[in-house]
């Protein structure tokens, strides 16, 4: 076909349509749209290899405990270490806690990073975020489901942690009554609803990490400086948290609250530290959540 | 508002922090139906001005219409309807081209799932991937990511598609392939804006001409009333006793700039038509040969406005 042919055909057109021939109606958001926009984030971070890597080798620490206990129980326990630690060995399900203690200071602070701090920084680098937009996702609906889609990540995370450690406790070491924190002992079934409350409780502190983490994402288009800042932050955080020099803003650390699981396995469970260390968390995410959206909505997309 | 044009701008002007003055006070006009060939060399401005049409980059001032509405206000009204390459194509690397394509149309608000299946498998034939798209994206030559990009942009029946230097990457072939395809949208009725910074690679199929250089549009208007008539010339050949009297019979026309040699004699057409001349040299009994009348290329009107060829602005 000749410039000049296809010059013609294109020119009659105008004429031939509507003044302005935006139909509305197919262009606007169907039912459903935020959810299968939230369905296909979770797709993503959790169908990820790296992220399923990263999961799986997670859940290999309490297997990794398990054994090494396993092996070393021929001497006395309670080695000075935790009472939680030193009762693996008579009673597997406090693999479950232990584990998820090993884990808390570095490994899922290190793991909320990557998934929050790729999030939004992850798109932007390899360019995916602009043909996002260009859709057009909201700002705020794609903002919130990256939040999901880590949140998800970080849930998948302690799960694993938990799962692997009852499974494995349960064979290495089996289940029995829970002798608590305080000398009294309860039934296994009581013992299991407090180690999902210890559970869930680790996997609520790291949500205010993963706020942090969101609005470091939306700064920068480099994953790595968006997960290394937030590691940097729960470090620093549990060094401030460490100077008692600094004991009045200890309560509102990010990581102050963190051991506070501990709550949960008192013969009285003292729901105000539970409720404390929530509370922190939630205003850390009402803070930073915050940050992000205001940050993400306005910034220019140049990546 | 503008009804008749699909793209519309007024002293769009984009200055960075860093004081750089990116765009300097564009109109854009894109009529609707058009194939707009939006020019420029690398670093002129072309990629911030279209970032900044789609509302991903805030202009410093100015406006800009899209589809007759305002943005960055309307976007979520008139994104739809506009598929975008911009600066290359960008898709999750370890997923298949199908599978990038699935996420993207879930992602998409306004897309239908019911016809989700259909619509990414026909975009994927259409740009020829059909045979690729369960391959990984990390392992796509440039081309076939190009190819994807622009698949994505045809994953819905779009009014506007604004293609970001589309044949980046491919080659001759698929630069050929790239061409007739944006025909056929148009002949669909489909407004396209595609940047380019080689002329020869877009001129074919584009109905109106923009070029950019160092931010501001030097020139803009319908490709035909670009190619400079003026600087036609005009070449005869005869044989080389007829030379001088061919020579007589051009300056007698007042033809300038002649020149001659050889056995042919060439001089700027001006006004004069050509049926004139060969009748005027038959008139005066000089053996025509040939005769052939030659026009700038737009290559060479383009190189000349912006001063260079494939250097970077700046």
């Amino acid at each position: 076909m000749s410039p000049a042919e296809s010059v013609s055909s294109v020119r009659s057109e105008p004429e031939a349509q509507p003044e302005s021939s935006i139909q509305p109606e197919r262009w606007a958001p169907r039912r459903g749209a935020t959810l299968r926009l939230i369905g296909a984030e979770l797709r993503l971070v959790l169908g990820r290899r790296r992220n399923q890597v990263l999961i799986a080798g997670l859940g290999t620490m309490p297997l990794l405990i398990g054994l090494v206990l396993y092996f070393t129980s021929g001497g006395p326990h309670g080695d000075g270490g935790p009472g939680f630690i030193a009762q693996v060995t008579q009673n597997g399900l406090f693999l479950v806690v232990s584990a998820l203690f090993i884990c808390l200071p570095f490994l899922l602070p290190l793991t909320v990073a990557i998934a929050s701090g790729d999030a939004v920084a992850g798109e932007a680098s390899t360019g995916t975020l602009r043909y996002l937009l260009l859709l057009p996702v909201s700002r705020t609906r794609l903002l919130v489901a990256k939040a999901l889609g880590a949140l998800a990540f970080v849930a998948a995370a302690v799960a694993a942690i938990a799962l692997v450690g009852l499974v494995a406790g349960a064979a290495l070491f089996g289940l029995h009554d829970v002798v608590l924190l305080s000398g009294t002992t309860v039934p296994l079934s009581e013992g299991l609803v407090r180690v999902l409350g210890v559970v869930l409780y680790v996997g609520a502190s790291m949500t205010g990490l993963v706020a942090v983490g969101l609005f470091f994402s939306t700064l920068t288009e480099v994953p790595v400086a968006a997960m290394a800042a937030t590691v940097v932050t729960a470090i620093v955080s549990t060094v401030l948290d460490s100077l008692n020099a600094l004991s009045a803003i200890h309560p509102y650390l990010l990581t102050h609250h963190w051991y506070d699981f501990a709550a949960f396995l008192r013969l009285e469970v003292d729901w105000t530290v539970v409720a404390q260390g929530l509370g922190v968390q939630a205003a850390w995410i009402a803070v930073f959540g915050s940050l992000a959206w205001s940050r993400f909505i306005q910034s220019s997309i140049t990546s | 508002m503008s009804d008749t044009l699909a793209i519309r701008t007024r002293g769009l002007t984009k200055r960075f922090r860093t004081g750089q003055i990116a765009v300097d006070g564009i109109d854009l006009e894109v009529p609707r139906g058009a194939v707009y060939g939006f020019l420029g060399p690398n670093g002129s401005g072309k990629t911030t001005t279209i970032r900044m049409l789609l509302g991903l980059v805030h202009p410093t001032a100015g406006e800009v219409e899209l589809l007759g509405r305002p943005m960055p206000q309307a976007a979520r009204e008139v994104l739809g309807p506009v598929g975008a390459l911009v600066e290359g194509p960008a898709f999750q690397p370890y997923l298949s081209g199908r599978a990038n394509l699935v996420h993207l149309d879930t992602c998409d608000p306004s897309a239908d799932p019911s016809t989700r299946g259909r619509r990414v498998g026909e975009a994927l034939d259409r740009v020829g991937l059909g045979a690729a798209a369960g391959k990984k994206y990390r392992q796509y030559s440039l081309g076939m990511k190009q190819r994807l990009g622009l698949a994505a942009a045809l994953l819905r029946p779009r009014e506007l598609l604004v293609l970001d230097e589309p044949t980046n990457g491919l080659d001759p072939q698929g630069t050929r392939e790239v061409r007739s395809l944006i025909r056929e949208l148009a002949a669909e009725g489909i407004t396209v804006l595609v940047s380019s910074h080689l002329l020869a690679e877009i001129d074919q199929v584009c109905t109106h001409l923009g070029v950019m250089s160092t931010g501001r549009l030097v020139l803009q208007g319908p490709r035909d009333d670009l190619a400079r008539h003026e600087d036609r010339r005009v070449t005869v050949t005869t044989t080389s006793e007829h030379l001088v009297a061919a020579r007589q019979v051009l300056d007698s026309l007042g033809l300038s700039d002649v020149v001659s040699g050889g056995t042919t004699v060439s001089a700027a057409l001006g006004e004069v038509v050509t049926p004139t001349i060969a009748a005027t040299m038959v008139a005066a009994g000089v053996d025509l040969v040939e005769m052939v009348v030659s026009e700038p290329s737009l290559e060479q009107v383009f190189v000349e406005l912006t001063g260079e060829g494939f250097d970077v602005a700046r």
